[in-house]
């Protein structure tokens, strides 16, 4: 091979317990070049990014920088090696001004202990200096959380930069960007390029990649596909490239039968135009209703509003033929819904609380009696009963949640929401980090409720668990839903090119939405 | 005896870790002056720890919910001055209301409560509905609280005097006691604490409200997304405990026979004290009434046993110092372990 390379990740392996994350997995970089890095949601582009930058340690496999190999163990090694990330989510100190933030704890110095101080002129000098070569115009001393997010994200390059970066990976950067700036970024891109910069460039949107991209490899299922020229590919070809894996994962038959319609969505808009936009559609009694996209696709915004915890600011939603007001999520059990939300230890457990205590919260009217008081006997019962039929592994219900696995603190939540007797349940990524054998348990207990007549919907970012488990497929791509397919008619490709497809790049001035953004 | 029974009692004793603690001072000082083991010191040590456990409850059920209330020691100040300016007697020379008839006395005790839980809903109020973090909303009341009961104090015609000449049928709640002869007797005051902290105990375990309490501070997200109306039940939290400190501002009058506008002064730290050290989290969603029980009693018994057997005051600073930092290291510890 005579070409040389920037960056070189040779047959990387990483396994998790019960998961090959990555294997044998390869990935060139040449100087001066954007690479795309694509593949579905879990095809191991963050864990082979999270080898790179030392957080993960691979099993096998050997990085080369310029063509010598490197140990990289933390994330500041891969920047003195000058490798640098720049986050989807930004995180800077928003109440310090934009040059601090750059230069963070290696600020410009003067005098001589025990006179040191920070030389001002200075940082703002070499500041000025970098956003010169790119074509930024920032303010260095303007404060940064006052910044569009466009603008902050211009900011962590120039600060990738500042530490001489051969390599800058960049995670979904356009995600939440408006065309212009979007066009901006490019041009950034384009600078750096020039100046002989490598960009990882990881995305999920075939037009921006097939634009801006030299390279393109592409991953499915922890294994490397290929790498292509840009040039050479079309956005079918790389959707016929990156899905098409074997459905190795087994599903519990199906046993429901969805009936007449229960719930009807119309027209239904967030408060936030980044958000969820006239969704409209239908749920049955006895339905699984997935719901397929990708990262930013706003489907957890669209469960969340339904369940009354985020504004809606028009549409209507009608349960059994009667238009509903869900401002809160208690509106929303009362009117037999239930959510499963995605971030379980954010939002769902209650760590230091018992198990019992985590099944029975949402629904303690039910164990009143006459006095107000609570009969714990009974809910210590019902919480039993439930940790049997879930089949979840705790030594008591007393025992603490946060000792649990993943997988039994999820069917606790499942159980919590159970007693109150749900008609509709929302569940929102119900089997993320969960391991494989728990995985199955879970489907089983939603096709069983699903039997009962109970509506479900589904949302998941994993294609087979999509097909497997859902009856018809709703799928969503920046907060607009693109098509809903029957679950039996449903392709993997199919929905990855509904999943893929693009808004028209709207060129208006749209430079306040970041504000609303972030308040969401 | 085998390791794991071994490490059942370790298990056992690092749980009651504060018991030990309790029993092993006591110990400590019989062994110095054994006339500590009177049934009289016992006897002291739980009227002195009364008033201190009903502000150490309220302190709790803040604590619970992750917060944590600096006002306690007003509120105490306050609720002790409104109840004692309307129960003086009518012969007294410098009454607060001259012209006062001779009310009920349990109807200046009830204002005095009320005061103490309408204190208590702004508080609530504040935190829930202004997102005010709880340590600065209740600096401000806490502040503001005192210059309001300061401005009362010193009305015409007492101007700032120490309320004085309180009627005894008020008094005998907070000196009273039942005599069982022999020298044996229980104080009332000791009776209206451990039933109010078995009232807190049946909220703390058997209501609503109280597993409300521990979920809103064991992950207030969790909270809402389960239903849970957290502005409602952090208001109604906020409002018991500042009628709590409303009943432990009236009995310190009661007990004191007066008040002054600076009662209850910085009363909210050992309150916050005894709780953690009694096992309560100022991470919110853990603790319980005995453990808070168990923190005041610990309390107690080194204030008055340290005294009792001669350890000068500034002795006993440092050690009560030293004992709030070990007993929240050592709880911390028992977490990290299980991580």
């Amino acid at each position: 091979m005579a070409e040389s390379y920037v960056l070189e990740m040779r047959n990387i392996s990483k396994a998790f317990p019960g998961v090959q994350a990555l294997s044998d997995v390869t990935f060139k970089v040449r100087p001066g070049t954007v690479h795309a890095l694509m593949g579905e949601n879990g095809a191991g582009k963050s864990t082979l990014m999270k080898c790179l930058f030392g957080i993960y340690k691979p099993d096998e496999g050997d990085i080369y920088l310029n063509g010598d190999k490197v140990a990289i163990n933390s994330s500041k090694d891969a920047l003195n090696h000058g490798i640098s990330m720049i986050h989807q989510e930004l995180h800077p100190v928003p109440h310090r001004n934009v040059m601090e933030n750059i230069w963070l704890g290696r600020f410009p110095m003067m005098g001589f202990w025990p006179l040191k101080f920070v030389n001002e002129k200075q940082m703002a000098a070499d500041t000025l200096r970098l956003f010169r070569e790119l074509d930024i115009d920032i303010d260095p001393r303007a404060r940064t959380g006052a910044l569009s997010v466009s603008k902050i994200q211009s900011l962590e390059i120039v600060k990738a930069v500042s530490y001489h970066s051969k390599v800058i990976v960049m995670d979904e950067p356009t995600s939440s960007l408006t065309g212009n700036e979007v066009e901006h970024l490019f041009s950034i891109m384009n600078r750096l390029r020039s100046q002989g910069v490598s960009i990882v460039y990881i995305s999920h949107k075939m037009e921006e990649i097939l634009r801006i991209s030299d390279d393109v490899t592409i991953m499915r299922d922890g294994k490397y596909v290929g790498t292509w020229q840009a040039g050479e590919l079309t956005t079918d070809l790389i959707i016929t490239r990156m899905v098409g894996r074997d459905l190795t994962e087994r599903y519990p038959e199906r046993t429901n039968i969805p009936s007449e319609t229960r719930m009807q969505v119309r027209q239904l808009s967030s408060t936030n135009p980044n958000s969820f936009q006239n969704v409209s559609f239908e749920l049955r009694k006895g339905e699984i209703l997935g719901i397929g996209g990708l990262v930013g696709a706003q489907r957890t915004e669209l469960v969340e509003a339904l369940f009354g915890l985020r504004p809606v600011a028009s549409g209507t939603i009608s349960i059994n033929g009667k238009p509903v007001k869900i401002k809160s999520p208690s509106d929303a059990k009362k009117n037999n819904m239930a959510l499963l939300t995605e971030e379980r230890r954010v939002t769902g457990i209650f760590p230091v609380l018992s198990v019992y205590e985590n099944t029975v919260i949402a629904n303690l009217r039910r164990y009143q009696n006459w006095a107000f008081l609570l009969n714990e006997r009974r809910g210590i019962e019902d919480a039993r009963t439930n940790v049997e039929k879930l089949r979840t592994k705790t030594p008591s219900v007393n025992t603490q949640i946060r000792n649990l696995s993943g997988g039994n603190q999820q069917k606790v939540l499942l159980a919590r929401w159970l007693l109150t007797e749900p008609e509709i349940l929302l569940l929102d990524e119900p089997t993320r980090g969960i391991d494989v054998g728990a995985k199955f348990e879970i489907y089983s207990i939603i096709t069983q409720l699903a039997t009962q007549g109970k509506s479900i919907i589904m949302i998941s970012s994993e294609m087979p668990e999509l097909l497997g488990m859902s009856d018809r497929i709703m799928v969503m791509s920046e907060g607009r839903m693109t098509g809903i397919l029957e679950g039996q008619e449903a392709s993997e490709e199919e929905i990855m090119r509904l999943a893929a497809q693009q808004r028209s790049a709207d060129p208006g001035g749209e430079v306040d939405e970041y504000a609303s953004h972030r308040q969401g | 005896m085998n390791t794991q029974a071994i490490v059942k009692v370790k298990d056992y004793l690092a749980q009651r870790a504060i018991f030990v603690v309790l029993i092993l001072l006591v110990i400590g000082i019989a062994v110095a002056d054994p006339n500590f083991l009177a049934f009289s010191t016992l006897r002291d040590i739980l009227q002195q720890s009364s008033t201190r456990l009903i502000i150490a409850l309220g302190a709790a059920f803040i604590l619970i919910t992750g917060g944590v209330d600096l006002s306690a020691g007003r509120v105490v100040g306050l609720t002790a001055v409104v109840s004692a300016s309307m129960l003086q007697t009518e012969v007294y020379a410098n009454r607060f209301f001259p012209d006062l008839p001779q009310v009920s006395v349990l109807l200046p005790i009830l204002i005095g409560i009320i005061a103490g839980l309408i204190v208590g809903l702004i508080n609530g109020f504040i935190v829930a509905k202004l997102h005010v973090p709880p340590f600065i909303a209740t600096l401000g009341t806490m502040v503001g609280i005192y210059g309001v009961n300061s401005i009362y104090f010193d009305m015409e015609p007492n101007q700032s005097q120490p309320i004085g000449g309180l009627r005894p049928d008020f008094t005998v709640w907070g000196s009273g006691y039942i005599d069982f002869g022999g020298g044996y007797s229980l104080p009332y005051i000791v009776i209206i604490a451990i039933f109010v902290a078995f009232i807190c105990w049946v909220i703390f375990n058997k209501t609503r409200l109280g597993k409300n309490m521990y979920a809103i501070g064991g992950n207030v997200q969790a909270a809402h997304v389960s239903g849970i109306n957290v502005a409602r039940n952090l208001i109604a939290i906020y409002a018991i405990s500042g009628a709590l400190y409303g009943i432990a501002g009236v009995l310190e009058a009661a007990r004191t026979g007066g008040a002054t506008n600076n009662y209850g002064n910085m009363y909210e730290l050992d309150a916050i004290a005894a709780c953690v050290v009694g096992g309560v989290s100022t991470a919110g969603g853990i603790g319980t009434v005995p453990g808070v029980m168990a923190g005041v009693l610990i309390f107690g018994v080194i204030n008055y046993g340290l005294t009792f057997i001669g350890v000068s005051p500034y002795w006993q600073l440092i050690i009560k110092g030293l004992i709030i930092v070990a007993a929240v290291a050592f709880d911390i510890r028992k977490y990290m372990a299980k991580k």
